[in-house]
């Protein structure tokens, strides 16, 4: 009896799974293509080649000949840390004030904070720009950092998600004679370990996939991210589209494997302001 | 001891802003005083190195109204708006309705497939689709294989094909992330809800309507303003994927503003801030809208 219940639960969910199914693929392919292309020569791919082929060595010694790759992973790795550390710090503390000390005055600057998100990329980068070369900051980590640290975002998931936080046991460390800044270190810190996952996930994704920004401030080749290089890869007359795939796949590598291992903390991220 | 108790309350009040303002400092100069700085910009005129006041002081706003590539800009960014987050948000909904069967098998393989586009980079993924649309790349062939097109179509040369790619690109990106909002949305729903609809004899479309949508309306407000935000600022895939061409008909705002201030040619930081500053505007604006429609608090 139960059974008969469940294939035919299961029959009426046929149209679901060909749906689910064929968006999958839709998903997928375009990867898998790009990863089998990164395989093959320019002419397989142009033929419509679609499986993994024997030019992964040929193509990576032309990418590594004409692109400095070694040198924009390095670069994308070291700004997308630097970044998501500083992020979280700074963030976080925000965050663990706004809520755990928060009065009438702090939740009104929290509203003005919240107005940032309005302010679109593109209508900071000519000022923020002047800025930077004022500053000296062009084609160094602060330049590329600075505008990105501090976001109404990372502030607003952190001080949701402190809700949770039992006050208590702060007043019980006060009388313990533990510092303010103890409290923050030893205790919040500690607790809020999820929060801090996701918020890194989300934030190391987005330092090491940003474009327009770092087109403008990174300037010299020797500073240059991944997202740039494979954008120069692209940018000539004839592409090598076995090379161009290869660039890609680098670029993609770092963030699928986080994607992989992290998925969860990925998807909390994602959606890590809205609770 | 009253005098040591106040002692650490205002150690406490002390501590409490310190914390804010490592952030708080950041936000007003990387974002609140830049956009000031791009609004004076917009009124004054001239090559970056010698720039003087416009006459008359409206003259980047008034040019930027008879500047036919700006509202051709406009109009593609506002195509993508209209065609593309309607539909994506839509499939999302479906989606993540699909996946929040409790009888559904495989959910896990499912989710992580449609999620998985969301890892990609702006650049990768519009690289990869000018690829896969390019003349001798592998779309004609699977359509010339079946017989669809009779030779190879340049989709990126063509202006309306090349905008259905970018549109198909961003739907292919962007469809799994807002699933994610919704799937998360949609889990905070107790089940015994929906029992106790059926029990009351509604069907399932009266069910999404009636329970799901107002239950999620915080959620839809939300993915609707970050898409419509989002496109409005528009500029990975404009640049990679058909360099905004062919003939400038796909280009997005963003993208024509950055040509305008660091693209090739004359700088004019003066236009180049008048129009991002018309961005802001819309971005606001329109993010106000949506809060107010769907803020319909019975």
């Amino acid at each position: 009896m139960i059974k008969k219940n469940r294939s035919m639960v299961q029959r009426r969910l046929i149209p679901t799974y060909i749906f689910l199914g064929i968006v999958s693929f839709l998903s997928v392919f375009p990867l898998y293509w790009m990863a089998t292309a990164a395989t093959n020569s320019t002419v397989e791919v142009a033929r419509g080649k679609i499986i993994f082929g024997t030019q992964l060595a040929n193509n990576m010694q032309k990418l590594l000949a004409s692109q400095d790759l070694w040198g924009a992973m390095t670069n994308s790795f070291i700004y997308a840390l630097a970044q998501t550390i500083v992020a979280l710090f700074v963030c976080s503390l925000a965050g663990f004030g706004f809520e755990l000390y928060h009065d009438k005055q702090k939740d009104r600057l929290f509203g003005i904070l919240l107005l940032s998100m309005m302010v679109p990329g593109v209508a900071t980068m000519i000022p923020l720009f002047k800025m930077m070369s004022t500053f000296g900051f062009l084609n160094t980590v602060w330049g590329f950092m600075l505008p990105a640290i501090s976001t109404a975002f990372l502030i607003m998931m952190f001080r949701q998600n402190s809700r949770s936080f039992p006050v208590d046991i702060m007043e019980a460390a006060r009388i313990d004679g533990v510092s303010e800044f103890g409290i923050y270190w030893r205790m919040y810190l500690p607790v809020m370990k999820a929060t801090y996952a996701a918020a890194a996930v989300i934030t190391f994704m987005n330092a090491w996939n940003a474009y327009l920004w770092p087109r403008v401030v990174m300037t010299s080749k020797d500073a240059q991210t991944m997202p740039m290089l494979i954008a120069n890869l692209a940018a000539g007359y004839s592409v090598d589209y076995g090379v161009l795939m290869l660039g890609v796949l680098f670029c993609s590598v770092p963030t699928m494997v986080i994607f992989f291992i992290l998925q969860k903390q990925f998807a909390e991220g994602i959606t890590g302001a809205v609770k | 001891m009253n005098k040591r108790h106040k002692g650490i309350q205002a150690k406490q009040e002390r501590a409490g802003w310190i914390y804010l303002m490592p952030a708080t400092i950041l936000l007003v100069v990387m974002s609140f005083y830049p956009i000031i700085q791009a609004f004076i910009t917009s009124f004054r005129t001239g090559p970056s190195s010698r720039m003087k006041w416009a006459s008359p002081l409206i003259w980047n706003y008034t040019r930027m109204f008879q500047d036919k590539l700006f509202i051709r800009s406009v109009s593609n960014t506002f195509l993508y708006l209209l065609i593309q987050v309607p539909i994506m948000l839509v499939l999302a909904m479906v989606l993540a309705q699909m996946l929040n069967d409790k009888d559904l098998k495989f959910k896990g393989f499912f989710r992580t497939c449609v999620f998985l586009p969301c890892a990609t980079s702006l650049v990768s993924y519009s690289l990869i689709f000018k690829s896969l649309f390019a003349t001798q790349g592998l779309m004609n062939h699977i359509l010339t294989g079946l017989g669809i097109l009779k030779e190879n179509y340049n989709f990126l040369g063509t202006p309306g094909s090349a905008k259905a790619v970018i549109i198909i690109a961003l739907l292919w990106r962007w469809t799994g992330y807002n699933m994610v909002f919704y799937l998360a949305g949609l889990q905070g729903i107790e089940y015994s809800v929906y029992e106790a609809a059926k029990i009351d004899g509604a069907n399932s479309w009266q069910t999404f309507w009636d329970i799901t949508v107002p239950l999620l309306r915080p959620t839809i407000i939300m993915t609707f303003i970050m898409s419509i935000n989002g496109t409005l600022q528009l500029f990975d895939e404009s640049v990679n994927l058909t360099s905004g061409g062919p003939a400038n008909s796909t280009i997005t705002m963003s993208h024509y503003i950055y040509n305008n201030s660091f693209g090739q040619g004359v700088a004019n930081f003066g236009y180049a801030s008048a129009m991002s500053f018309f961005v802001f505007v819309l971005v606001a604006v329109l993010a106000f809208i949506n809060l107010k429609v769907g803020d319909t608090r019975d």
